[in-house]
């Protein structure tokens, strides 16, 4: 789940009204015990994924409050994809104390015994995290920080009908064609599909995703491009009628683009947590729990959440949001009424699988069958007319 | 030369084998090896029996009787031909940049070469200008640019034309290429061509050679090694971009470069995969140079026969 820099003019720049003073942190925590010990923690989130001092009067930084508060001094690098920090931990090049995956990504770690048990003890905090969004499938490897789902940005001034953006079946509709703009990963796209089918978008049944991948590959035509973090270019400036993005963003886009309206089809959608973990190979456990206790603490979570942009899990710190955001529809949804499904862990052969089937709808169109043997016999005749050539010009010379 | 001053060249040669020799053993490593299921008793295991064995514990909490072994494959480089005609568009669409390229930059550089010095100073800086600022950002700047509701396509409303599809499209994948890699013609160009004296060309005029045959005979020779590595300095990085086809072509254009990045960055986490492509482009970038090199020497032979 990308973030662009454009979250920095976010709507959520909410006055907050409580002072930062030590008291804003619990008491009955020990803070301090790492005072003057020189620890410190590699931290690895997304990018523009916590709040930072931008210089105005009241602004926020996480990471210097907390290097205050506990003397523990904080690495802090940033990711912009699942599948990069994947790559990272895997090459094991580097040592993260404390990584910030989506849920999937969690599930996937969870399997190939990447990541270690956290001690809840050293995270009294975590009593504030909705129970809705701990997965009992990632306790006790994670603790929720955002969560977020997918919906469809629409441009009202396009769109005929907004009885149609119930259903997916939008984005198949002729009437749109090359105003429609698609997810450029895999895992996001084919959920699309899967969900207007009917099925799971955790199924490994091959002939379910090849039936969404036979979908993608008809809705192909009439998609104007592909993309991710363009999506904001894009809608922003009125470019395309349609584009499934998460609610977060929407917003963002929404205020730049006062055209731009969200909606959530019937068929469902994926909802994510976005969730911290301490990885194996963390050289600091313990100070890493501390950083997580401390994020989950009401006064950081807060800020995060308003700076972000994204929905909190934290039950308190959703209480002392403005009202207006508490009861904003597209931040805080009724759960209940839209239907949603989480991604796991897929088995990696259905990885390989929906990978390749993704590759074969990216790549196969637009590719004349004559370019193959077109370009081999030019560079062939290339090289046969060089050669010809030069073999002429040495008989010349020796005449 | 001075046998002691050799070792000058041994920081560089450090740097090679660290950042060029090694990276390029990993890849081939890399490429020719899978991570295979071995069971308890080192058999390896098929696709069919891991899942049998996968499905077995599934209910269970034990741990999988499976370890996993490094072993040497031929399936990755076999698998790469399915990818061979993404790798034949990424060539073609390279293919023509790199001659829309030389077109554009072989007269610049020839009348470049011909200005006064301060001049030629002037030029050379407007066309390392756009190379001053950031590649990403010189390429969504097209992307704003060609855009439907795009500055051009704005200008066409205005006198009553268009609007054109321009984005997304493989047009727009070769623009953003051409206007990329343009300097890396033109330079190598430009510094072949300042050595051919005027001295060379009146010469061949007084022997009453009419212009186009001192540009064919003459010019041209004399330059084949600019028009060699300018070749080869639009080629090579042009077959294997990836950022240009995904901001302009919208992802629908997908190249080598893309379906490599995939590998690494995608779903599937697939490095072995990934090495194999990046194997078989680099045969194809070597076959490709070679075709270029054979035009350099080719034409050495002549220079010496006109001389």
């Amino acid at each position: 789940m990308k973030r662009m820099i454009l979250l920095t003019l976010c709507l959520c720049t909410f006055i907050s009204v409580f002072p930062i003073s030590s008291s804003a942190y619990s008491e009955d925590y020990d803070w301090e015990r790492f005072k003057g010990k020189n620890a410190e923690i590699n931290v690895y989130n997304w990018g523009e994924y916590i709040s930072i001092d931008e210089g105005n009067e009241g602004d926020y930084d996480t990471v210097s409050e907390f290097e205050k508060l506990t003397g523990i001094n904080v690495n802090y690098t940033t990711f912009a994809s699942n599948e990069e920090l994947y790559a990272k931990l895997q090459s094991g090049g580097a040592n993260y104390d404390v990584v910030i995956p989506s849920d999937y990504m969690i599930g996937r770690l969870i399997n190939e015994d990447m990541l270690l048990e956290l001690n809840y003890d050293n995270i009294p905090n975590v009593k504030y995290i909705d129970e809705r969004f701990k997965d009992p499938l990632y306790d006790p490897y994670s603790v929720p920080y955002t969560w977020g789902y997918v919906g469809l940005i629409y441009n009202k001034t396009m769109i005929d009908d907004l009885g149609e953006l119930e259903s997916w079946d939008i984005m198949w509709n002729e009437k749109y064609a090359n105003n429609i703009l698609m997810f450029n990963n895999s895992r996001d796209a084919f959920a699309i599909s899967l969900f207007r089918e009917g099925y799971s978008v955790n199924t490994s049944n091959l002939k379910q995703l090849e039936a969404a991948a036979r979908e993608l590959e008809k809705q192909k035509p009439i998609v104007q491009s592909y993309v991710m973090d363009e999506v904001f270019d894009k809608m922003g400036g009125g470019e395309a009628a349609l584009a499934p993005y998460y609610a977060g963003d929407a917003i963002t886009m929404m205020e730049d683009n006062p055209d731009l309206g969200f909606a959530v089809p019937k068929e469902g959608t994926n909802l994510f947590t976005d969730s911290m973990c301490i990885p194996k190979g963390a050289q600091n456990k313990e100070a890493a729990e501390m950083f997580i206790n401390f994020m989950c603490e009401t006064e950081t979570a807060l800020r995060n959440i308003e700076y972000i942009c994204y929905s909190t899990p934290h039950t308190e710190a959703f209480k002392l949001l403005p009202e207006d955001v508490q009861n904003n529809g597209i931040y805080y949804p009724d759960l209940e009424k839209i239907k949603t499904e989480r991604f796991y862990a897929l088995p990696e052969t259905t990885t390989k699988q929906i990978d390749k089937m993704w590759t074969d709808i990216m790549t196969n169109t637009n590719t004349s069958p004559w370019l193959t043997p077109i370009f081999l016999v030019a560079a062939l005749g290339f090289t046969a007319f060089i050669n010809v050539r030069r073999t002429m010009k040495k008989k010349q010379n020796e005449l | 030369m001075n046998r002691k001053s050799r070792w000058a060249a041994g920081p560089y040669i450090l740097w090679m084998i660290i950042f060029v020799i090694v990276p390029l053993v990993l890849i081939g490593v890399f490429a020719f090896t899978t991570d295979a299921p071995f069971d308890e008793n080192s058999k390896r295991l098929t696709q069919e029996e891991l899942a049998a064995i996968e499905e077995e514990y599934a209910e269970t909490d034990e741990e999988l009787p499976v370890t996993y072994k490094t072993v040497f494959t031929w399936d990755n480089i076999l698998s790469v031909s399915q990818y061979l005609p993404v790798l034949f568009n990424s060539a073609w669409l390279a293919l023509i940049a790199t001659a829309i390229c030389l077109i554009i930059g072989y007269p610049l550089a020839y009348f470049m070469s011909r200005f006064r010095a301060s001049s030629q100073r002037l030029v050379q800086m407007l066309i390392m200008l756009p190379m001053w600022m950031n590649f990403l950002l010189r390429t969504y700047a097209w992307m704003t640019l060609l855009e439907k509701n795009g500055w051009i396509n704005r200008i066409f409303g205005l006198i009553g034309v268009g609007p054109f599809e321009m984005i997304n499209t493989q047009g727009a994948v070769v623009l953003g290429m051409v206007y990329n890699y343009l300097p890396f013609m033109i330079l190598p160009l430009y510094s072949v061509m300042t050595k051919i004296e005027n001295h060379t060309i009146e010469a061949a005029q007084d022997l009453g050679a009419g212009s186009i045959r001192v540009f064919t005979k003459v010019v041209i020779p004399l330059s084949m090694p600019g028009i060699a590595s300018g070749i080869t300095m639009v080629f090579v990085p042009a077959v294997s971009t990836f950022i240009i086809s995904r901001m302009l072509g919208g992802g629908t254009n997908m190249l080598i470069g893309d379906l490599i990045d995939l590998q690494f960055l995608g779903n599937a986490y697939n490095p072995n995969l990934g090495a194999a492509i990046s194997l078989v482009l680099m045969v194809f970038i070597l076959l490709c140079m070679s075709i270029t090199n054979q035009l350099d020497n080719g034409d050495e032979e002549m220079e010496g026969k006109m001389l």
